[in-house]
Formats: C-alpha cells, sequence, structure tokens
C-alpha cells in the first residue's frame, strides 16, 4: 500500500490538513494583505451586518471583522505555534533524559511535572501577567508551562519502550555513550508521536490563547484577537450576534481542524491503529 | 396495621395540603402589599464606606444621605437646602457663618448631635492630619465657635463663595465623635438608614432608622440593600431576573435598547456631571508642551468617541465643565478635530515622526473603549499609545491619583463644579499655571453670581487652550430601574443614590 493510499482511506486526515491549511494560509495571507487595515476605525459602518459594507460586519468602531478574523487568526496561531514549540522542546528534553537517565532523575523530572501540571495556565498567566504585564509574551510562556510537562510523559513513555529494544542494547555493547544513543537512536524513533501531540496540543493551545485574550491576557489592543472580539461583543449579543458568532466559529474550526490533523497523524503513524 | 398507615398517609397528605394552602396564601399576600425594600445594584464597591476619609464617589453613593447628613444638603435639583443647619446667616463681609442647628437630633449609635459635635466633626475634615479628600474646601475657615449647643459659627480667613455648597458635599458630612474612627467597615451618622452589613465583594445592607430626627423625610424603604455587579451582561440579567430593582448607573449604552424592551423596567436618562477626561502628566516629557498636549487634541474627533464608545449617548466637551454648570461655554472648537493641523503642531514641537507613550486605563468599559477609539485616532498623526489595564479604584488611586506615575490615564470625574482641580497642587495632572489659580482664588473671593459665571468661562477658556487633559464627553445617567420603583433621582447633580423618597408603587 503506497503513502497516497493510506491517506486517501482516511478522510479525517484530510479534512484536518484542509482545514488547517486553510487557516495557515489565511494567517499567512494577513502578514501580506487584508480588506482593510485591522484597526482602522470608520464609525459610519458602526455595527453594519456582514455583506453590507465588509465582508464579515463591523464591530461597534467600525472596524471591518473580516479583517480583524484574518489578523486575529495569525495572532493566536503564531503564539500557540511559540507556546507549543517551547513547551515541546522542553517537554522533550525533559522526557529523554528521564528516560536516559532513570531511578533518581526520572522520579525528580516526573514529580516536578506533576506539580507543574497542577498549575492551570490561567492561573500561571495571572501570576506571570501581574510580574511581566499582559502581552503575548506572557500568553506564550503560560501556555508553554502547561505543554511541558504533557510532552515529557508521553515522551518518557514512548523513549523507554525504545530503550528496551534490542538495536539499542546492541549500540550499548559496541560502547556508545547514552546520550549519543539518546540522539541517533531514540529521538528519531519517538519524533513521529512528538509530531502527533504537537499537533493536538496545538488545538489547545489556540483554545488557551483564546481564553487568555478574552480574560484580557493575551496581547494587547489593538492587535486583534479572537479571544477578546469575542470578550468585547458580549454586550453587543443582541444588537450584532455576528460580532460574538464568528470569532466563536474561528475558534471551534481552528482547533477542530487540528484536533482531526492531530487523531489522522497519530493513526496513520501508529503501527497499532494501521489496517490493512 | 393497613388502616395505620393509611391515617399516615393520608395526614402527610393532608399536612402537605395545608402547607400548600399557606404558602399560595403567603404568595398571594406578598403580591397585594407594596415591597419594602429595595436593592439597588452598583458597578464598583467602594473600598471604604467612610466618603470624609477617600475620594472615590462609591463611597457617597452608599452612603451620602442614607447614613451620612450635613450640616446642609444637595437636593435633586442641585440647590442647597438645610439639613443638620436649621438655617444660617452670612455676615456682609462673607466671613462670618452663622448656623442654626436642629435639636432632638442623635446618631445611630445614641450619640447625640450638638455645635460640639459638628465642630469636632469639621475640625476632623480640616485637621493637619485629615486625609479628607476635600480638605482644601475647609482651608478658608479661621475658627470655629459654638456659643451655645444649637449654634454653630464658621469665622473666614478670607471670603468663599462655595463653601456652603461644598458643606453639602459627602467628604462634609457630619460624623460622630465616638464613632468616626470605624466608620470605614460600620459607618454610623444621623441619616434615614441605619448600617447593618456589609459582605465584601458582594452587598451592603441598610435598614431604616425607626428614630429618624426629621419625620417629614423619614426613609418609606424599611430595608435597602447595595449590590456591587460589574459586568454590563451581569448587570442586565439581574435587572431582567428581579434579582436587583434599580441601576441608576448602568454600566452598558449598547444593551439599553434591550432594556427599553422590556416593560417591567422604566429606562431614565438625565444629566450628570460624570466628565471623561483623558488627563495627562503635565511635568512629564512630552507632554510638558503645550504643543503636543494641543495636537493629542486636535487628532481626537470627539462625535465619533462618544458614538464609538458609548452608543452615541453622550455630550462632547472642551474644558472640565459640563453643560448642566452654571456659566457653561462650548469650547470644542478651540481644539476641533483637525489632522493635518495636530500632525504641524507635533512637528512644530519636535515630533515630526510621533512619539510612544502608555495609557494607564482603569477596567470600566468607557475608559478601555475609548482608549481604543483615543489608540486609533493618535496612531493617525504617527502617535504610538500603548493600552495597560490599570485596576480602578485600588491601583489606580495608588499609580496614578496619589503616585503621579503616569503618561496618560482617563477617568470621568463625577464631581460637580470640580473644575478647582487644576489650581490644586498636588494634583495628578500636574497642570501649574498660576493666571488659572488666579481666576479661581477670584471666584471665591466674591459672591456675586454673574462676576462668578464670568469667572468660570475664563477658567474654562484656560483650560481649553492649554489641555492639561483630553477633554472628550459628559456621560449621561442611564438609569434602569423597576417601573414600580418611585423616587430615585433622574438627573446626578451630585454623584448619590439617595434612597429616603424611595417607594413602590402599588
Amino acid at each position: 500500500m503506497t503513502v497516497f493510499q493510506r491517506f486517501a482511506r482516511r478522510p479525517q486526515l484530510w479534512i484536518g490538513a484542509f482545514v488547517t491549511a486553510l487557516l495557515f494560509a489565511l494567517a499567512l495571507l494577513s502578514l501580506v494583505w487584508t480588506p482593510l487595515p485591522p484597526s482602522k476605525m470608520q464609525i459610519m459602518h458602526r455595527l453594519k451586518p456582514p455583506f453590507d459594507v465588509g465582508l464579515l460586519g463591523n464591530d461597534p468602531y467600525g472596524r471591518d471583522v473580516a479583517s480583524m478574523l484574518m489578523v486575529g487568526a495569525w495572532n493566536s496561531l503564531s503564539t500557540a505555534v511559540m507556546a507549543v514549540a517551547l513547551g515541546g522542546l522542553i517537554g522533550t528534553a525533559i522526557g529523554l533524559c528521564a528516560a536516559q537517565r532513570r531511578g533518581l532523575v526520572e522520579a525528580a523530572l516526573m514529580r516536578f511535572c506533576d506539580v507543574v501540571f497542577a498549575v492551570p495556565p490561567i492561573l500561571s498567566a495571572m501570576m506571570l501577567g501581574a510580574v511581566l504585564g499582559a502581552g503575548r509574551f506572557t500568553a506564550i510562556i503560560a501556555i508553554a508551562t502547561f505543554m511541558v510537562p504533557v510532552f515529557a510523559r508521553v515522551v518518557l513513555a514512548s523513549a523507554l519502550q525504545i530503550w528496551a529494544r534490542d538495536f539499542i542494547m546492541a549500540a550499548r555493547s559496541i560502547g556508545k555513550r547514552p546520550f549519543g544513543i539518546t540522539m541517533v537512536h531514540v529521538l528519531p524513533n519517538v519524533a513521529g508521536q512528538i509530531i502527533v501531540q504537537a499537533t493536538i496540543q496545538l488545538g489547545l493551545a489556540i483554545l488557551t490563547e483564546a481564553g487568555l485574550s478574552f480574560l484580557g491576557l493575551g496581547m494587547a489592543p489593538p492587535a486583534p484577537t479572537w479571544g477578546r472580539m469575542l470578550a468585547e461583543s458580549q454586550t453587543y449579543l443582541s444588537q450584532a450576534p455576528w460580532l460574538a458568532i464568528l470569532p466563536g466559529l474561528a475558534i471551534a474550526f481552528a482547533v477542530f481542524g487540528l484536533n482531526m490533523l492531530g487523531d489522522g497523524l497519530r493513526d496513520l503513524i501508529d503501527p497499532r491503529h494501521r489496517d490493512g | 396495621m393497613a388502616v395505620i398507615s393509611i391515617t399516615q398517609t393520608s395526614l402527610k397528605v393532608l399536612a402537605g395540603a395545608v402547607f400548600g394552602l399557606g404558602l399560595a396564601f403567603s404568595f398571594a399576600g406578598q403580591a397585594e402589599a407594596a415591597k419594602t425594600n429595595l436593592v439597588l445594584g452598583m458597578a464598583i464597591e467602594p473600598a471604604g464606606l467612610d466618603p470624609t476619609i477617600a475620594a472615590p464617589v462609591a463611597i457617597g453613593q452608599v452612603t451620602w444621605q442614607n447614613i451620612f447628613e450635613g450640616l446642609v444638603t444637595i437636593d435633586r435639583d442641585g440647590k442647597i437646602q438645610p439639613q443638620l443647619a436649621k438655617s444660617w446667616t452670612i455676615s456682609p463681609d462673607g466671613l462670618t457663618y452663622t448656623f442654626k442647628l436642629q435639636s432632638g437630633v442623635t446618631f445611630h449609635d445614641g450619640e447625640a448631635f450638638d455645635s460640639a459635635v459638628a465642630k469636632a466633626s469639621i475640625e476632623r475634615a480640616r485637621g493637619a492630619d485629615s486625609v479628607n479628600p476635600q480638605k482644601r474646601y475647609f482651608a478658608s475657615i479661621d475658627t470655629i465657635e459654638t456659643p451655645d449647643a444649637e449654634t454653630l459659627v464658621l469665622k473666614l480667613k478670607q471670603p468663599a463663595g462655595s463653601l456652603l455648597y461644598w458643606l453639602g458635599w459627602p467628604s462634609s458630612s457630619i460624623v460622630g465623635t465616638k464613632s468616626a474612627a470605624d466608620n470605614k467597615t460600620t459607618p454610623v451618622g444621623t441619616g434615614p438608614f441605619k448600617f447593618k452589613a456589609w459582605a465584601k465583594g458582594d452587598k451592603v445592607e441598610l435598614v431604616r432608622n425607626a428614630d429618624y430626627w426629621n419625620k417629614d423625610k423619614a426613609a418609606k424603604l424599611e430595608a435597602a440593600t447595595f449590590r456591587f455587579i460589574a459586568d454590563a451582561q451581569a448587570q442586565a440579567a439581574a435587572l431582567k431576573a428581579g434579582d436587583v430593582d434599580a441601576f441608576p448607573e448602568f454600566a452598558a449604552p449598547e444593551l439599553i435598547g434591550d432594556l427599553k424592551k422590556d416593560e417591567k423596567l422604566s429606562v431614565v436618562i438625565g444629566n450628570t456631571e460624570l466628565k471623561v477626561v483623558a488627563g495627562m502628566n503635565n511635568t512629564r516629557k512630552p507632554f510638558d508642551d503645550k504643543r503636543v498636549r494641543q495636537a493629542l487634541m486636535m487628532a481626537v474627533d470627539r462625535a465619533s468617541v462618544v458614538e464609538g464608545a458609548w452608543s452615541g449617548f453622550g455630550t462632547p466637551i472642551g474644558s472640565h465643565y459640563t453643560p448642566n454648570d452654571r456659566g457653561y461655554l462650548d469650547l470644542t472648537g478651540v481644539h476641533a478635530y483637525d489632522v493635518a493641523k495636530a500632525k504641524a503642531l507635533l512637528a512644530e514641537a519636535g515630533y515630526p515622526d510621533g512619539f510612544a507613550f502608555t495609557i494607564k486605563a482603569p477596567q470600566m468599559a468607557y475608559a478601555q473603549r475609548t482608549s481604543q477609539m483615543l489608540q486609533a485616532m493618535f496612531a493617525e498623526i504617527g502617535v504610538k499609545m500603548t493600552i495597560e489595564t490599570t485596576e480602578f479604584p485600588a491601583k489606580w488611586v495608588a499609580d496614578v491619583f496619589k503616585g503621579g506615575d503616569y503618561d496618560m490615564t482617563i477617568v470621568a470625574h463625577a464631581e460637580p463644579m470640580d473644575i478647582d482641580i487644576y489650581a490644586r497642587d498636588p494634583y495628578y495632572f500636574h497642570y501649574k499655571n498660576p493666571a488659572f489659580n488666579d481666576v479661581l482664588k477670584k471666584v471665591e473671593a466674591t459672591s456675586d453670581a454673574s462676576e462668578q459665571v464670568k469667572l468660570y468661562g475664563e477658567a474654562q477658556t484656560i483650560l481649553a487652550n492649554d489641555v492639561p487633559a483630553l477633554y472628550l464627553f459628559v456621560m449621561p445617567k442611564l438609569g434602569v430601574w423597576n417601573a414600580k420603583v418611585k423616587g430615585l433621582w433622574e438627573n446626578e447633580p451630585i454623584p448619590s443614590n439617595v434612597l429616603n423618597e424611595v417607594e413602590w408603587s402599588e
């Protein structure tokens, strides 16, 4: 069975990949083009519904919602990607280290992860916000912190399986150093798991970022974020429902796409889920 | 056995029926008699309950005229009325005020009110270690004499044309000698309501003062509860559900249209003294340059701000003065919206490429939204403004109001006729203009009303030209309350929630 055939049999993967690609494309497009500058206020177009002045309507300041959603996609995705990359990097390092050293080091690292895992990201973002001030940096650190134990656990579990395999024994018996084994043999074999995990966590990171922005702990205005668009549209719900529905849909759409893609990738990579 | 069990069952049924009937009757009874308690909602919870030691208006909005009273009071039309002082005479030179005091007035803790208590109260407010927010209003008082228990004489150093008006303010409330120290948490006054309990973060409860001295003005309600709900959506929900009977200062104009449709509620739009003003640190670069401040003012389209931030409810202002104040001049044209001129002036001041600064904006919707609009408008002239949300009142008071550590801030000034804040030193604007101070001194020195009007006009013009703060708009009072509630103030000549005349109609 070719790789293409395996893809074709998995609509989940296709849908996920398509939605995610669309999202990334819109986000990247916003860097060079949006229908209007997202922070341009045109009071005369205040609260205009979709398909009137702008494609997706205008907010209470007369800003173009479509443009704000596009830039919001970039802000949301870039924050999430950076947070997952940071958290994934540290988490993977911890997991690999714990698998290689075992014993006390493993126990200490994993208990540390348990402690980190016990603090909700919103709470750590609020604490960080008090110290550093709210903003993108705070959001990235808060989300990344939350991701570290997730990656550490996944990587540890997979790495331990690899360490028990015969080829590792072979590598050790010819005198390879443990660090070399980790980098050359273990890491490539757990990479698939890391990618699957990163995709799924990306969805979660977008959701968390939206939550932080909703609470005013995300990027500062005028940068549009989906979370703040939702927060600001609350009181306009009866007058201009699209202001809340559209960013809500955007968040749901992004999380849905990334979850589908993550699940699809997992099935593709994980031999236990392989069919035929 | 079977018989007994049947009897037991029927007994239960009977008991249930009786209980149910009782309930039905009690509900019917409640529906017929008018309610005697009121739940009033406010967006901001005061940090303490003593209006004589801290500035936030929320304190007076709970306590003034409900718990605390003054020598004089200010009525719903903004006029001075006698209260603990029955009457007064002012000597022709304006230097001696003789008050005749009410007799038979007692505080809620039983302490009797007399001239000695009144004197102690004013001495406490003007003393060296007083933290009274309007302490300077008592600065003109030289000595206080009490010839007898019912007479209070204030001897002034110089005439003070507004003294009587100031004596009606929440910060001039008369407090008991024994209870004064604890008023912050357990306020004791002479008013028609007594303090009952304060559940921090939730509500303050008052009960009717059965022994109130003024039978004509005694409270009609048996009890009143102030509930604190910051979120506008939650305010609307509480009003619709009947959890809150009145929101005299509703926080979200965009929801007013929705609430108007509800027949149970009445929406009353009245005047206030709430001037939304973006104050600048006049000693900090580049705001120390008048041209920079003027350029910023010209970058602002006030009409758009009112529309975008407050759904069109509001009146643009050009100075620290509202159209309800005597001698108001419309000075919005002095630095009218003109982007090209603003840019040119900024270049002339040495900032052709603009500059960057931070606004410390409280969390209230009007402040956040107006800040976002200012941010977009300043961007048009190349000025980059960062919005930093600063929690109000605690952090804002500490950082901006007392600390003076800010570039620009935005807040609604609620006190009536408070244009003199620009003559105060220290005050958070750090604005220093001897010419302006002179005008205000002259206002106090004269008791001629037309002369005062002329001088207030001069003061407004100086501010409109100097722009120590960006003058944006006056917020109306968006009052929303149960249609059966009568007696709440429609306008707000002074920040307050006066409840003694409030009652439920049938």
